[in-house]
């Protein structure tokens, strides 16, 4: 190994641990050298990481997965020793659709399956007049908020294929198209939720720790191939952004954080809109409505850096749910060992026995409890689902 | 046996959609596909429902830039979705490493629908590669050139101020801070760019 290491990222706060560990010299301490790459979409941090423009890449954990399978595009096998962020998005909609869903609303405005099942009455109405179907965006087919929005509309009946349009936006978009009228509602990372509701052209329905309590999101990919050629780089790259996490979740650091992250070559949007996003206090209406949640995102807090293969799992059996793969126990094994838990025990030189966060059991508000055994059993359990073609 | 069926019409003239927010480079690319003989090309340079257009075009092979945050909206076509009605595959071939790196470093990416033949995708993306190359080097040389011009002026203004305060000629001006930039080891540009810095302070 010699040269910078190339690393890519969206501009999203749950980067903030691999820009911090490079930035704040966390990575230099570890004798390393790292161009940080910033990227405009994830269909180019996954090609540039394939092709090894990149050595590693802040990627969505369904993407690590997808490309190990052979899902939707080239087999590359990834292995994520770092988990960057639990949580951190959030389900924002149109103040009109808000209105909609307040108006049916039978329960408490941050329970999920109320808000679901309110939806689903929203959606039978507008379909009754004749309106034409509410429109969701979200990321990427295979991301976190395409599995987020799916499970919780589908809990209150909505069936995300048939009954409303979701479709695929870069989240630079999201805002504007939401202004526009052209979508009802998105589910993004921050900081994009934020900045609608300061636009005024949102209101935040759901934080996704409402729906789920403890969602891996992105992950620091490394081509497998390579990491097992350079496994003394992966243990410093590893240990420098576990420092920076450890960093970054210090409350007398969070606002020295959110400036370096505000840079316009990081993330590029107001340190107090990142800030926000750290300490889990968000403005969720256009008229100043503050809601606090201490979940909002994780970054190293609560072991959420060790990656859990039990969350690898839980994101294969959404793909399959929406017929995006098919259920095997092949490529399910292939989908959790995705999740380097043994790297990240290694940088630290621990073993997985003497730490305190080991596979805690998947919490949804909906469903049976998630059992990676058992996956086709799981999903049986849920009336929505696409049949694989 | 029936008479050998014709090619598909895709075969024959395949149709191309060029997604690039740069106009100057979508018609550079466009006018490559004519000239190799592709006459059913489109440019889309505008983003909104750009899905909606494309199904609606029907393309058999869409080239897209990499500055492009769309790019993304493109992934959606490979799901499972009642709006596609023919599978569609990435770059010419998943194996093809050596396609796959010269797009990215050019900065293209094409999505291909199944069922054209491979040596007919490589040629055209080939072309695009090319093309997009030659792009790159022709905005390279702008910029050179405008930097040039920048420079330019800086060393007339400098020139200018040293006519002025110290009595100078034109030609000893320039003479001046030549001599001065071979002294120091820099550029003339950055010497003249000191002394209208200097001047500004000292205003």
């Amino acid at each position: 190994m010699s040269g910078p290491l190339h690393i890519g990222f969206i501009p999203l706060v749950d980067a903030a641990a691999l820009i911090i560990a490079v930035d704040k010299g966390f990575t230099a301490a570890e004798g390393l050298e790292v161009n940080l790459v910033r990227e405009v979409s994830w269909s180019n941090v996954r090609d540039k990481l394939n092709i090894g423009l990149f050595e590693a890449a802040h990627l969505l954990a369904p993407v690590a997965i997808a490309s190990s399978l052979g899902v939707g595009h080239v087999k590359v096998p990834i292995v994520a020793p770092f988990n960057l962020g639990i949580n951190g998005n959030a389900i924002t909609v149109s103040p009109a659709l808000h209105a909609a869903i307040m108006a049916e609303l039978d329960g408490d405005r941050f329970d999920p399956m109320a808000t679901a099942r309110a939806l689903a009455r929203v959606v039978a109405a507008r379909r009754k007049s004749g309106a034409d179907p509410l429109t969701f965006a979200m990321t990427f087919p295979f991301s976190t908020h395409n599995y987020q929005l799916r499970f919780w509309m589908a809990a209150g009946g909505v069936d995300p294929d048939e009954d409303v349009r979701l479709v695929v936006l870069p989240p630079p978009f999201m805002v504007e198209s939401l202004k526009s009228g052209h979508v009802d509602g998105f589910c993004v990372g921050a900081p994009w939720n934020s900045i609608a509701v300061d636009h005024g052209v949102g209101h935040i329905l759901h934080f996704v720790a409402d729906i789920l309590v403890h969602a891996a999101e992105k992950v620091l990919a490394i081509r497998q191939g390579w990491a097992e050629k350079n496994p003394e780089v992966v243990a410093r790259l590893t240990r420098a952004a576990i420092r920076a996490a450890e960093f970054i979740e210090e409350p007398g650091n969070r606002a020295e954080t959110a400036r370096m992250l505000a840079r316009p070559e990081r993330i590029g949007v107001d340190a107090e809109v990142i800030q926000r996003t750290l300490d889990g206090r968000l403005k969720i209406s256009p008229d100043g409505t503050i809601r606090g949640n201490s979940r909002y995102l994780l970054v190293g807090r609560e072991g959420a850096g060790r990656p859990d293969p039990v969350q690898a799992a839980w994101l294969y059996s959404q793909m399959a749910r929406w017929a995006q793969t098919e259920v095997s126990e092949e490529a399910l094994k292939i989908a959790m060992a995705v999740f380097r838990s043994d790297l990240y025990d290694a940088a630290l030189g621990t073993s997985g026995a003497s730490t305190s966060a080991t596979n805690r059991p998947f919490d949804a508000f909906d469903g049976p409890e998630f059992d990676p055994r058992d996956i086709a059993g799981y999903l049986a359990s849920f009336k929505i689902f696409r049949q694989p073609i | 046996m029936t008479a050998e069926q014709p090619p598909p019409k895709a075969e024959q003239a395949p149709k191309i959609v060029i997604v690039d927010e740069s106009p100057i480079r979508a018609a550079i690319l466009e006018e490559g596909l004519r000239e190799a003989g592709y006459a059913s090309v489109v440019r889309i340079s505008e983003m909104h429902s750009l899905l909606a257009r494309i199904y609606a075009l029907d393309p058999d092979i869409i080239v897209i830039d990499l500055e492009n945050p769309s790019r993304d909206i493109l992934e959606q076509m490979f799901q499972v979705s009642r709006a596609v009605r023919r599978p569609i595959a990435m770059f010419v071939d998943q194996s093809d490493a050596a396609s796959i790196q010269a797009s990215v470093d050019a900065g293209v990416s094409a999505y291909i629908v199944d069922g054209l033949k491979k040596e007919r995708i490589k040629s055209i993306l080939d072309l695009c590669v090319f093309r997009f190359n030659a792009f790159a080097k022709l905005q390279d040389e702008l910029d050179r050139t405008k930097m040039a011009l920048e420079e330019r002026k800086v060393i007339d203004r400098a020139k200018g101020i040293l006519m002025k305060l110290k009595g100078l000629t034109e030609e000893e001006a320039y003479v001046l801070m030549r001599s001065t930039a071979m002294r120091e080891k820099k550029k003339i540009g950055e010497i003249a760019q000191s002394i209208l810095t200097a001047s500004e302070l000292l205003k």
